[in-house]
């Protein structure tokens, strides 16, 4: 449905976005992460049609952005950053407003209005000015703005962005739901929320793409991935080093005592090893030894993302 | 068209939405009055003629109109709702021309409202009706030429105040171009004939003189459509830099 080709944004002479490919089908939610200033928001804007390209191709749908805006647009809703909306006019007045540009009849118009002020839970406010929302309100109504004509593509720049936990929940399960049967990219900065909602993750740094992958694959590049966390009680940690030792796979250990005398291990596989959790626990019943702690690692994904990010920064000094 | 006609409903009920609409129509309305029956003396000129009130609209509207009109655009920027509205499925043309109708139709408004004035000329005497009307028909062709041109500064810059100096700025060029104290002097300092001639063709206040006086020649209407569409073509160059 989106499909962005080696596309270039510069602002004066420094490149905001230089050479972004990536797609997004039908059915995919697309995290699109980068620290702040990476060039998230820019390439939203360009897929939006909101800047003019400096070099490349956006398709949306097969409709180049460029040459063919007007349908282009018709096929996305989009959520701006920092949720900007008509401050002088009440909530309904404005859904009104955008149903009547987005092209739908007035019956049409009037139901989809409901629909999305029920989707985002407005009726409180529906009659309310936008200048006087709180910001969890102003974020949703904007929200419903870009789903009123049902589109086919989102584009949501950091969409739970000012919303207390609650409602972040609920805006992160709308987005779920939604993706399956639409294109949605989201941009954030919140790591949780890409492996809560996303199929698919892509990374910008310096306005170039780092990353591209489902979420696991990400997680597989944290140094933690794989790692085995076990907490032992009553053992000394010569004990403890001198039982694991013959494990097969076994890289490294590092053994930690804590306040209560338990010791804290943390097992990482040697390189192309597996280490099995299951076979950490046989070791540990055989022996009889008492533990309350035993899981393998997913990986962080902050450490990931710092990796690859503050990598290519470094390089990036380094040239 | 339909898309310009929506932009320019909502931005006109925008306008109704605040009391920046009504404390303009008063002032307007004070202004004019005060022009009219204090400065121009309608009543000692001893004659039923509106021109003691139009005389005065190049300059009053030079101070009024950058007032509407630099909200057009520096709001929408400061806002961000330029990204919303320029994200919709509607042409950058729509968009102008629609924002542009709105603050015409307002300033047409205001316009309509000091009908009274008419009818007064006509109590007390038998006005001649063709000036009356080629009057009303310049001064909002002027309006719009003055909207059109604050619409373009305030596409300039998120800062209303800004916009506002720039656009009275530049109307007060346009008046004193073919003011004739200023054309006077340029021609005493030795400037050509041709080219204070020249000026004074570009000038809003030659084309809307013969107006007033009841003769509408085509060559003024071509003028102010032409100022109308340039500044407004230049509205969309701009907004389009902007984001380049
Ligand atoms: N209109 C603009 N003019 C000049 N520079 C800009 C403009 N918009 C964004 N930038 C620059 O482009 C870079 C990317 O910004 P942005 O896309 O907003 O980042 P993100 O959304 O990832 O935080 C930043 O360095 C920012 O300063
Ligand atoms: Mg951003």
């Amino acid at each position: 449905m989106i499909k962005t080709i080696e596309v270039q944004k510069s602002f004066g002479s420094s490149l905001a976005v230089d050479r972004v490919s990536f797609e997004v089908k039908k059915g995919e939610v697309l995290g699109f992460l980068g620290p702040n200033g990476a060039g998230k928001s820019t390439t939203m804007r360009m897929i939006t049609g909101f800047l003019p390209l400096s070099g490349g191709k956006i398709l949306i749908g097969g409709h180049d952005i460029e040459e063919q805006p007007l349908q282009a647009k018709r096929l996305m809703g989009y959520l701006p950053e920092n949720a900007p909306a008509y401050a002088d006019m009440s909530v309904l007045g404005f859904l009104r407003f955008i149903a009547k540009i987005r092209g739908l009849k007035a019956v049409e118009a009037e139901a989809a209005v409901e629909k999305a002020i029920a989707t985002c839970h407005l009726e409180k406010v529906r009659f309310q000015i936008i200048d006087t929302l709180s910001k969890g309100y102003l974020h949703r109504v904007c929200f419903a703005q870009a789903i009123l004509h049902d589109p086919p593509i989102l584009i949501l720049d950091e969409p739970t962005d000012g919303l207390d936990p609650n409602q972040k929940h609920e805006m992160r399960q709308l987005i779920k739901e939604m993706g399956k049967h639409k294109a949605i990219i989201v941009s954030t900065h919140i790591l949780e929320e890409v492996e809560a909602i996303c199929t698919r993750v892509i990374i910008i740094d310096q306005g170039k793409l780092v990353f591209n992958g489902s979420p696991d694959e990400l997680l597989a590049q944290s140094p933690q991935s794989g790692q085995i966390s076990l907490r032992v009680l009553g053992r000394k940690p010569e004990e403890l080093r001198e039982k694991l030792k013959d494990l097969p796979g076994l890289g490294t250990v590092s053994i930690k005592e804590e306040k209560d005398g338990a010791l804290a291990a943390t097992l990482s596989a040697k390189a192309e090893k597996s280490l099995p959790a299951a076979r950490v626990a046989r070791l540990m019943q055989e022996a009889n030894w008492e533990f309350d702690q035993l899981y393998t690692s997913k990986g962080r994904l902050d450490d990931v993302f710092r990796r690859i990010t503050s990598l290519d920064s470094a390089e990036e000094v380094a040239k | 068209m339909k898309n310009a006609m929506t932009i320019a409903r909502r931005e006109l009920g925008g306008y109704f939405a605040s009391p920046v609409a009504y404390v303009f129509l008063v002032i307007f309305l004070l202004l004019t009055g005060f022009f009219t029956f204090m400065m121009g003396n309608f009543f000692l000129r001893n004659e039923a003629s509106l021109m003691s009130f139009f005389v005065w609209h190049p300059w009053l509207y030079m101070l009024l109109v950058p007032a509407v009109g630099m909200r057009l655009w520096a709001e929408e920027l400061r806002m961000g709702t330029l990204e919303l509205l320029f994200t919709m499925p509607v042409t950058p043309g729509q968009a102008i021309w629609g924002k542009f109708l709105a603050g015409w139709v307002f300033l047409g408004l205001a316009l309509l409202l000091t009908l009274p004035m008419v009818f007064t000329a006509y109590y007390l005497g038998q006005p001649d009706g063709g000036p009356i009307l080629t009057g009303y028909i310049g001064s909002f062709l002027m309006a719009g030429a003055y909207l059109a041109i604050s619409g373009m500064t305030s596409a300039c810059t998120r800062n209303q105040v800004i916009s506002f100096i720039t656009s009275v700025v530049i109307c007060l060029l346009l008046v004193l171009a073919g003011y004739p104290p200023v054309t006077n002097i340029l021609l005493k300092w030795g400037a050509p004939n041709a080219m204070v001639e020249f000026a004074a063709g570009l000038s809003v206040v030659f084309h809307f003189e013969s107006m007033q006086r009841g003769v509408l020649d085509l060559r003024d209407l071509v003028y102010f459509c032409s100022l109308i569409s340039f500044a407004i073509f230049s509205t969309g160059v701009l907004l389009k830099s902007r984001r380049a």
